[in-house]
């Protein structure tokens, strides 16, 4: 399988603390990769760099054959790097389906004069509400909706602009059981379509059955990677759990 | 519903056109030519400060642009007064508009609170500069219109009509921003604009376009408030009061709603000027509006259409139409319910 996305010897420091440190990571095409690692570890300063929200000190990100390295972040996005955010973001005064059309892509300025939905973009936002569950909940304010909805709908907002890889920054935090098999289930599907995922959680029994591959991180850089059950046993994964 | 509220916009819009007509007293239709001039301006501030969420407390900086842009058009050309002028209007955007380039490309660097502050900054200091440029502005001695040689019944009817115009341009230029692609994007900045960001939205492209279209409106409104007033001084035409007004009337009706500006300026222009006719003498004028910001802001903060609306949505719950909630709550539950055994199917 080839490599979609690619992070090579990436460090960021904020002051004196190295967020990440000659970071390398790559995810193949068609996977689920998982991104696991102690409170502080760098996961979500790696995405924010992936994604343009910050810059890279030094060191190189690619997409397929292209350099997205310190790209903005509409710029990522249009390249096909769709992401959730941990404390979800979604647009709480727009209605489900205007939060769904934001993320919609159209070619040329002028196309952004015309009305926000055509009925072509209507129904391929109403088929992915429906693909998540919530297509009831189309007029209602985002803002009304519960935190696990609220997670559906980003989720679902991110895969309107059919990108080539999400990255998931703990799709299973803060929502119940039921929920998080419900969105396990979800990207499955996806994946079997041949969406490429990067998936940011703590939760290790969600990871652990998602994943095909594991990495773990720690300190700014990554200490192991492989089949999550060789990973489990990892002395080094142990001792960044438990150690110190 | 929808029948019953194009008729009330019909209505409304023969009102408007049929009132110096009906109303023939000068007084009057003075504060009724306000009245539209400011809910014209009120609507230019809104379509950015509105729809961005980034609140604009200086929108006098255009108003006043555009101003004195009419005034030394007409001087300089030695304009007569009458019909010209009115054609000179987009000029008088044009320039607004040019300035809020490279303002808004400073001023749209901060946000939130900072943004504010930068806006009454920038508003202060063009002030200064046409007190200061005196060679360029006739700095505190102002500057005199041409004077319109139209008979006393006559003479607001031009004025009157030609505000009607710009007010509808700019409810037309709102009413496309608010449909299109384009107001979605700026609609995202507000709630969140670093998430729209990341979902390929050029932020920076909207935000710095939706200040120049304001500005241009703003500016057009100015240069007639101005050629209305019949003269022109560094602080009137940059006038905190004027700031303050239509943030307050963009509240008052509903921030980032299409009608909202137009309620607003209806109810409080034509109240501001019975305050400055009663109390402006002793300056107690001021003081009242600006205690009616904080009062609206604490009672009504989402400003009066908003309020309107979500009692509306209220009423027809309650009458059991459609219990939008319960039925997607419903929803949820079978979905849930749903995958619970497809995954036991899986297994």
């Amino acid at each position: 399988m080839s490599v979609l996305l690619e992070a090579k010897n990436v460090s960021k420091a904020y002051g004196g603390i190295r967020a990440l440190d000659t970071c390398s990571i790559s995810v193949e095409q068609g996977s689920i990769t998982g991104l696991i690692g102690p409170n502080g570890s760098g996961k979500t300063t790696l995405f924010n760099v992936i994604t343009g929200y910050e810059r890279v000190d030094a060191g190189d990100i690619r997409l397929a054959e292209a350099t997205i390295t310190n790209q903005p972040p509409d710029k990522v996005f249009q390249l096909g790097v769709g992401r959730t955010f941990q404390l979800t973001r979604i647009f709480p005064r727009l209605t489900v389906m205007e939060n769904m059309h934001v993320a919609v892509q159209r070619k040329g300025t002028r196309s952004l004069l015309s009305r926000w939905s055509s009925s072509h973009e209507q129904r391929r936002a109403l088929e992915l509400l429906d693909f998540v569950g919530i297509s009831g909940l189309k007029d209602m304010p985002a803002g009304n909706l519960s935190y696990g909805q609220k997670k559906l709908l980003e989720f679902a907002f991110v895969l309107i602009a059919e990108p080539q890889v999400i990255l998931l920054d703990e799709p299973a935090g803060g929502i119940n059981p039921t929920m998080i098999n419900y969105i396990g289930d979800r990207i499955r599907t996806l994946h079997q379509r041949g969406v490429t995922f990067l998936v940011v959680e703590h939760n290790m029994e969600f990871v652990m059955g998602l994943c095909d591959k594991v990495m773990v991180m720690h300190r700014g850089a990554k200490i192991a990677e492989g089949p999550p059950e060789a990973v489990r046993k990892d002395p080094a994964v142990l001792e960044a759990y438990l150690g110190d | 519903m929808k029948r019953f509220r194009a008729f009330g916009l019909l209505a409304l819009l023969v009102l408007v056109i049929v009132f110096p007509v009906l109303i023939p007293d000068p007084g009057f239709d003075s504060i009724a030519i306000y009245t539209l001039l400011y809910a014209a301006a009120v609507t230019g501030w809104n379509l950015f400060s509105g729809y961005s969420g980034y609140i604009s407390l200086g929108y006098s900086s255009f108003t006043g642009i555009g101003a004195y842009t009419l005034a030394l058009i007409c001087t300089h050309w030695q304009i007569p007064g009458g019909y010209i002028p009115f054609l000179l209007l987009p000029v008088a955007g044009l320039v607004a508009g040019i300035f809020a380039i490279p303002m808004g490309w400073v001023a749209l660097r901060t946000r939130r609170v900072t943004f504010v502050v930068v806006t009454i900054a920038m508003m202060f200091v063009l002030q200064a500069l046409a007190f200061n440029l005196s060679g360029f502005t006739s700095g505190s001695s102002g500057i005199i219109f041409p004077i319109t040689l139209w008979s006393g019944d006559f003479y607001n009817i031009p004025y009157y009509y030609v505000s009607l115009v710009l007010l509808l341009l700019a409810i037309a230029i709102s009413w496309w921003i608010r449909n299109s692609k384009y107001g979605l994007g700026l609609l995202a900045i507000r709630d969140d604009e670093d998430r729209a960001l990341g979902l390929g939205v050029r932020t920076w492209a909207f935000k710095l376009s939706a200040y120049v279209i304001s500005a241009f409106l703003g500016g057009m409104v100015g240069a007639m408030f101005a050629y209305y007033g019949g003269s022109i001084f560094p602080a009137s035409a940059f006038d905190p009061v004027v700031n303050l007004s239509v943030a307050l009337m963009g509240f008052l009706g509903g921030v980032g709603t299409l009608v909202g500006p137009i309620v607003g300026a209806f109810l409080l222009e034509p109240f501001q000027q019975y305050l400055t006719i009663q109390y402006g003498s002793v300056g107690l004028n001021l003081i009242i509006l600006g205690s009616l910001l904080l009062l609206i802001i604490l009672v009504l903060p989402g400003g009066i259409v908003p309020a309107l609306h979500s009692l509306w949505l209220k009423r027809m719950a309650s009458r059991g139409a459609i219990s939008q909630v319960s039925h997607a709550m419903e929803q949820e539950e079978g979905m849930l319910l749903e995958s619970a055994e497809g995954k036991r199917g899986n297994r």
